[in-house]
């Protein structure tokens, strides 16, 4: 950290734990980096910041607030793991999997998908409250190296921002309101479209389910060793505690 | 145990059902293996596939139901678990929201999906040899819903065991711990969707 930031720098709690932010960071970033998870999906490094998923809700002086985007305040208290809240984002993603077609058993992207592993850390086992909707959504294999399964599609967007702010393609984008909203691509089908493998948009890191395939990779890795596997989402960040 | 200390500590009695699944949640619970034998000290199977009951002889504590309900059969049974046993489980993907046969309700891009795939499966399939050219009604037959419901669609579950097919082990624990009044919900680490 350069020697101007320590300078601005100024502290707020996260659960009664004393944090250190500088100016411009947002709740979850300085959380990050002081080894506090805060559940997320639609948020991912190196990707502007959108707030839409809002899995990553606090309570920041009282009120509910998405720790991607809300700057971080000087004595601010924020509330983060409550059973108030992870209930609220155990039912957000709970809707998410009741929205989609999500059947783990046969998704490449088991073990894999942040939705998934999202699941297992909100401990997401109670009997459902909510009907499954099942949608008839489009299965796109038209392109040589990547294929599109929206049924497992969450509406992160991250695809969307890493096409077009890294990638500068803009090859997807939202189409439709409210529930009818999808992620389409600039063309007829995916063939159609200037996507590359090697697109950050089409990375493994990007895509938090199994949305966006890579062609003739899915398995690689056997079951049992896969990102989740090793630990709970977010033990990455909580390790830096340690 | 002696007659007088059965008589005091009366073993718990399970069912289990099998609905719209492979049977492979209960090859699981056959993966509890040589523990079956401490399972089977506080337990005595009533109405199941495992003792070819088919009907309960008397009130259950605990039945679990494997797979989901795709036919009226289906529904039938389920309700009469949810009437016979205190505590209902829903073991499996399947049961929990539909699972595979569930693929059926969604992707035939069909206003008749249930049309389309009996179709497909008796009558326009590529590799189908069916001299009749119908699609069987045999009044034998448990009448089709129009989609496959997960358990907890149809009646009240009390607790979920996720997994296709779930570990023997989460099986075991969860069982034993039911049995013993100590289960206060699941290990993290033994939690598997797939």
């Amino acid at each position: 950290m350069s020697g101007t930031k320590k300078e601005t720098g100024f502290s707020f709690t996260i659960d009664g734990i004393e944090v250190t932010a500088y100016a411009g960071q947002t709740i979850m970033e300085a959380a990050d980096d002081a080894g506090i998870y805060i559940p997320r999906l639609c948020d991912h490094e190196g990707l502007r910041h959108q707030g839409s998923c809002r899995v990553c809700t606090v309570k920041a002086g009282g009120r509910s607030v998405s720790a991607c985007t809300q700057p971080a305040a000087p004595g601010q208290a924020v509330e983060n793991e409550t059973p108030h809240l992870n209930k609220m984002r155990r039912d957000l993603v709970e809707m998410l999997f009741h929205e989609g077609n999500h059947l783990c058993p046969i998704c490449e992207a088991s073990g894999n998908c942040e939705l998934q592993a999202m699941a297992y850390r909100l401990d997401m086992t109670e009997a459902t409250k909510f009907p499954y909707l099942e949608p008839c959504r489009a299965l796109d294999a038209s392109h040589p190296d990547i294929a599109l399964d929206t049924n497992r599609c969450i509406s992160c967007g991250r695809c969307i921002r890493a096409s077009q702010d890294v990638d500068g393609k803009g090859v997807f984008g939202y189409v439709g309101r409210g529930i009818h909203r999808r992620v389409a691509v600039n063309g007829e089908n995916l063939a159609d479209t200037d996507a590359a493998v090697t697109d950050n948009a089409i990375s493994a890191e990007v895509c938090p389910v199994g949305c966006i395939i890579r062609k003739r990779v899915g398995f690689v890795t056997p079951i049992g060793e896969r990102e989740f596997d090793k630990g709970l989402i977010g033990h990455d960040i909580e390790e830096k505690r340690k | 145990m002696s007659e007088r200390s059965q008589a005091e500590h009366p073993k718990a009695r399970i069912a289990t059902a099998s609905l719209a699944g492979c049977f492979g949640c209960h090859m699981a619970i056959l993966d509890i293996d040589e523990r079956l034998m401490d399972l089977m000290k506080l337990v005595e199977v009533d109405r199941s596939p495992l003792t070819d009951k088919k009907r309960f002889t008397q009130r259950c504590d605990i039945g679990i139901i494997e797979g989901g309900c795709c036919n009226e059969e289906n529904v039938h049974v389920l309700q009469d678990f949810r009437r016979n046993c205190d505590v209902l489980i829903a073991l499996g993907q399947c049961a929990i929201m539909g699972g595979l046969p569930a693929m059926r309700n969604a992707i035939m891009h069909s206003d008749e999906p249930l049309r389309e795939c009996l179709d497909e499966a008796y009558i326009t399939g590529r590799y189908i040899r069916n001299t009749t050219h119908n699609v069987p009604n045999d009044p034998a037959l448990p009448l089709l819903l129009d989609e496959v419901y997960p358990c907890a669609q149809v009646v009240e579950i009390d607790y979920q065991i996720p997994g296709c097919a779930p570990e023997g082990d989460i099986i075991f624990d969860t069982l034993s711990k039911l049995l013993t009044g100590k289960f206060r919900g699941f290990e993290r680490e033994m939690i598997k969707f797939d």
